[in-house]
């Protein structure tokens, strides 16, 4: 079931965006022409492969590849001595901030391996079977240190060193030894402390949740080629052709410019193709063999080797007075950052409070490494893990107070001009109106059976503008092309066609949309960050109107006018000179027809960084029943209502709540990294990291909020896909907790844990 | 190493492939037929993208060694579609906007092919049952089982004769 | 003067100080002044900080306005999934 809630009187003027049609790349999608990364041959390829390591931490000694080498079919075997030393250099540019070395070092390891499955050689030959065996001739003498996994263990004085040069950032003076502490970062506002001993009811718990994988279906693949001229050409899936180009181009020591990156249509990334593990490899590969080659990786090495989220601890203290109003809160986060620095914990520290105003509050996070893979971006990166402590002490503190968890969070609830934890005042917002849709919502009042419980949780998502490049041509029948700088992970293209088209008041049909390559259309960021619909639809918004303008002078020169005396209306220019009321207008046809008489090609494109993105908001509504006999809790009813903006498609905005929330639910319900005690993963597979499946769920009911569009949006578009990941852990224990009568503070809520919590409550 | 000549049909057309004893028919299907719309996702019967029909069973096409596709009959998401219309299953996939990447969407349709083939009513349960093998990371499920629950109601009305 | 108000991560290089006014017109304006006042300040936040002007959040936009009596937070870059 799915419904929209609009402003009362909201004036609906708008022929295309907020329909549902057919998306324009469906077709190749249902037919399998779609060309995904593993999808395209180069004449001549090779198959390369990597060697990963088996320890999950170990000092390399020496890596002898002259018998893999030496296998007849083997083109070319590279270690980490093939890469260029590169600098702690931070690359800027808007995304979330990246340390190259770091970034490189995971790529190819150098002097150590820091996790089982790191990259410690590469083989390329002329087929799988050959390329495999040479990585088995491939000698590597490792002398193995001691590793750490947990994150509070990782932070321990005692604890194994990854590395050495790494300094706990963010203190009020530089430690004197390096630790596995990368960063502490906090926020805070009025006095916590003594708030909290002033307040009238108390709580306090630790919650913890374990790693997880993004868990896209597609592999990492690419096709690579090294020209004998230093051009490079790089096919693949990624959430940014741009980012890929960069990333490559720095890795590898060339010119930016000398990388062509054309994205290929990508299987799902959820953040977790925001960074590049094959590509460079790829292209090293090639420049060392002279022949374009192909990798994709195993489902194995999927999760050995690329981005997890972290796991976490998280600490809440939450101060509230009798009637409800929460006085003071203090969050206190350690987050598994894998083997390099940079877990989402900042993140998380400025989300974790955004739905509640607080006039008392401390954040502090802490950025921990440690010998596991270093974390990729997924899906609003970091949020979930504090929504999940926040929410779940947010839960307790409405059953003492005996308040309806709806209720707690009115009172308490971020409206515009609350200013939000991490500083900005809020604008725009609709976070009330999401509260009150599940309030109205039939699904908060229908009743619950035995072995039941209702859970409620909420959560926050800045959103982000950004870095974006759009195009519009208008071919010579008047057929719009638009080209998008961003990959179209989950229906973007459809909502640039949308948009397009109801700029230029065409039918949509007469709109095609495509992904532009790193040389057809101008940089963009990564597809990340619920920012495409926004960013990049602004860029294509922009595009339109510039062709509009170019419409209206072509017009005005067929009519012999001030362009001033042409307007743009459904499509046609029509002519607003009084005197020349019996010009007929002219049709984006024929003005297309005679563009080549009257200047040439009709063409616009639009590069901008764009700027106030409006946060988002969620409430999802989850009911859960246990087997009180095995365990199992099964998610039975769920509805996810957000704030939304405005819906370009709402099928595909729709898509995306009920994409995430699920996301959500195999995270609180299964999901994990599981790791044997010589740090090596036990569950490397779909069989065994059980992400969910059609029968584990019901249908996921959605509601739309859409009373508050984003002014600084043409459509009102607010970023959507992110914030749906954020409620759900929360939810689905909250419904836990009320379904059992016990809490279960730590995630995964899998069988043993609630038998084991049922076994402790009758004890 | 001594390969194996394999005759097979494959969405109606005879084929012939030479392959090793190791390959599976994902490989051939892939590498050497060049129907790549059949996905790898796992290599392991685990997600189902790699989804066909082979002599009217559903199969992970990943744990089916190449030289047994010897005589057999394979269906794969290109046969889907005669070429002009599509298949209702796909209509109705774009209709209900039940994919998003759509990497898992060619195992999806053949599975939801195989079940409508052999049970024209599934309620909501044997639908979600039927697919619990072809995981889906984007949608959550939800507008793939209506879209199949849609398909065999439609099927279902076009077989009542007028 | 613009109130800036900065997170604990530009604290290292403040000395601990967490809020100051600068003079500045633009937010190259602010980066300059912060790095006058608290020398690689300005670098720090260039490479490393988005800010909250007045509410709304600014990311690598060095020309977006700034007013005398403007409030301006600086947190970490936002990026996403």
């Amino acid at each position: 079931m799915s419904e929209t809630l609009k402003r009362p009187g909201a004036r609906q003027t708008l022929n295309v965006v907020g329909t549902r049609p057919i998306r324009p790349d469906g077709a190749d999608k249902v037919t399998g022409r779609a060309a995904f990364g593993a999808d395209l041959s180069m004449s001549g390829q090779l198959v390369g492969r990597i060697l990963r390591s088996p320890h999950p931490h170990a000092r390399i000694l020496s890596i002898d590849t002259s018998k893999a080498a030496a296998l007849p079919g083997v083109k070319a075997v590279i270690t980490g001595a093939d890469f260029p030393d590169l600098g702690a250099e931070v690359l800027a540019g808007g995304e979330a901030v990246t340390n190259l070395a770091d970034m490189a070092a995971n790529v190819m390891a150098r002097d150590k391996v820091l996790y089982d499955g790191h990259a410690v050689a590469a083989v390329a030959a002329i087929s799988a079977e050959i390329a495999e065996e040479a990585l088995r001739r491939i000698e590597v003498a490792y002398e193995t240190l001691p590793h750490v996994i947990e994150v509070l263990e990782a932070m321990r004085p005692d604890a194994p060193v990854l590395h050495a040069t790494l300094f706990t950032q963010g203190l009020e003076a530089r430690p004197e030894q390096p630790s596995n502490i990368s960063n502490r970062t906090r926020f805070m506002r009025g006095d916590f402390e003594a708030a909290y001993a002033a307040a009238d009811v108390r709580m306090e718990g630790r919650y913890t949740t374990r790693a997880v994988h993004q868990g896209y279906i597609e592999p990492h693949a690419c096709v690579a080629a090294w020209g004998s001229d230093g051009q490079c050409e790089v096919w693949g899936s990624s959430q940014g052709q741009f980012m890929v180009r960069t990333y490559c181009a720095r890795v590898l020591g060339v010119p930016i410019s000398n990388v062509h990156v054309t994205p290929a249509e990508i299987g799902g990334g959820f953040g977790g193709k925001t960074t590049v593990y094959l590509e460079p490899v790829a292209l090293a590969l090639s420049r060392a063999s002279g022949h374009p080659v192909k990798m994709v990786m195993s489902r194995d090495e999927v999760f050995r080797a690329t981005g997890p989220t972290s796991g976490g601890v998280i600490d809440v203290k939450l101060g509230a007075s009798n009637d409800g109003k929460i006085v003071a809160a203090r969050v206190e986060m350690m987050f598994q950052a894998g083997a390099f620095p940079g877990s989402p914990v900042a993140a998380a520290a400025m989300t974790c409070l955004a739905c509640y105003e607080v006039d008392n509050f401390e954040i502090v996070g802490w950025d921990v490494v440690t010998n596991t893979p270093k974390v990729a971006a997924y899906r609003a990166p970091g949020a979930p893990l504090g929504a999940f402590g926040v929410e779940s002490a947010v839960d307790e503190l409405a059953l003492t107070l005996g308040l309806d968890p709806l209720t707690l969070r009115e009172i308490n609830a971020v409206k515009d001009g609350s200013k939000a934890p991490y500083g900005p005042t809020y604008q725009n917002i609709a976070y009330v109106d999401t509260l009150a849709a599940i309030r109205d919502s039939e699904h908060y009042k229908a009743p619950l059976g035995p072995n039941q419980g209702r859970g409620v949780a909420a959560g926050f998502w800045f959103n982000h503008g950004g870095e974006s490049s759009g195009a519009v041509h208008v071919a010579d029948d008047g057929g719009i092309v638009v080209v998008s700088s961003n990959p179209d992970i989950g229906g973007s293209r459809a909502a640039m066609a949308m948009m397009a088209a109801e700029t230029l008041g065409v039918p949509l049909e007469r709109v095609r949309p495509v992904v532009g390559d790193t040389d057809s259309i101008g940089f963009a960021m990564v597809t990340g960050g619920s920012r495409t619909t926004f960013a990049t639809g602004l860029a294509v918004v922009r595009a339109a109107e510039q062709v509009i303008e170019q419409l209206r002078q072509r017009a005005a020169m067929l009519w012999e006018v001030d362009a001033d005396k042409v307007a743009w209306r459904a499509g046609e220019a029509v002519c607003t000179d009084p005197e020349k009321a019996d010009l007929k207008p002219l049709s984006l046809a024929t003005l297309a027809e005679r563009a080549s008489r009257t200047g040439g090609p009709i063409s616009a494109q639009v590069s901008l960084n764009a700027q106030g993105a409006s946060p988002g908001f969620g409430v999802h509504l989850c009911d859960l029943e246990v087997d009180p006999e095995t365990g199992v809790a099964r998610v039975i009813r769920y509805t996810a209502a957000q704030d939304v903006g405005r819906a370009i498609h709402p099928s595909y905005v729709e898509g995306q709540l009920q994409g995430g929330a699920v996301q959500g639910i195999g995270w609180a319900l299964n999901e994990e990294y599981i790791f044997d005690a010589g740090g090596r993963m036990e569950n490397a597979g779909f069989l065994d990291y059980r992400m969910p499946v059609a029968s584990d769920l019901p249908m996921i009911d959605t509601i739309l909020v859409e009373t508050t569009p984003n002014p600084l949006h043409p459509f009102g578009v607010k970023g959507v896909g992110e914030v749906p990941i954020v409620p759900p852990l929360a939810a689905v224990a909250n419904a836990l907790r009320r379904a059992i009568g016990v809490r279960v503070p730590d995630l995964p809520l899998s069988p043993p844990r609630i038998l084991a919590a049922l076994e402790a409550k009758q004890a | 190493m001594s390969k194996h000549h394999i005759s097979a049909t494959v969405n109606g057309d005879p084929v012939e492939f030479l392959t090793s004893s190791g390959a599976t028919l994902l490989d051939v299907l892939r590498d050497q037929l060049n129907l790549t719309g059949t996905k790898e996702g796992c290599g392991s019967g685990d997600c189902g993208a790699c989804s066909v029909i082979l002599d009217g069973r559903l199969v992970c096409s990943c744990l089916v060694l190449a030289p047994e596709a010897e005589g057999r009959r394979i269906e794969t998401v290109e046969g889907l579609s005669d070429g002009v219309r599509l298949h209702p299953l796909q209509e109705q996939f774009l209709k209900h906007a039940a994919l998003q990447c759509g990497f898992c969407t060619p195992g999806f349709l053949v599975a939801a092919k195989a079940l409508l083939d052999a049970n024209p009513d599934p309620s909501e349960t044997e639908v979600r049952y039927w697919l619990a093998g072809n995981l889906c990371r984007c949608t959550g499920y939800d507008k793939i089982v209506r879209a199949v629950m849609d398909t065999a109601a439609e099927l279902r009305q076009a077989r009542i004769p007028a | 003067m613009a109130r800036v108000v900065a997170c604990s991560d530009c604290w290292p290089l403040t000395g601990g100080a967490s809020e100051f006014n600068v003079e500045a017109a633009t937010v190259r304006d602010l980066i300059r002044g912060l790095d006058a006042r608290f020398p690689g300040l300005g670098d720090f936040v260039d490479r490393r900080m988005a800010m909250a002007i007045d509410g709304e959040i600014h990311q690598d936009a060095w020309f977006s306005p700034i007013e005398p009596d403007s409030e301006v937070f600086l947190f970490p870059k936002i990026g996403g999934g």
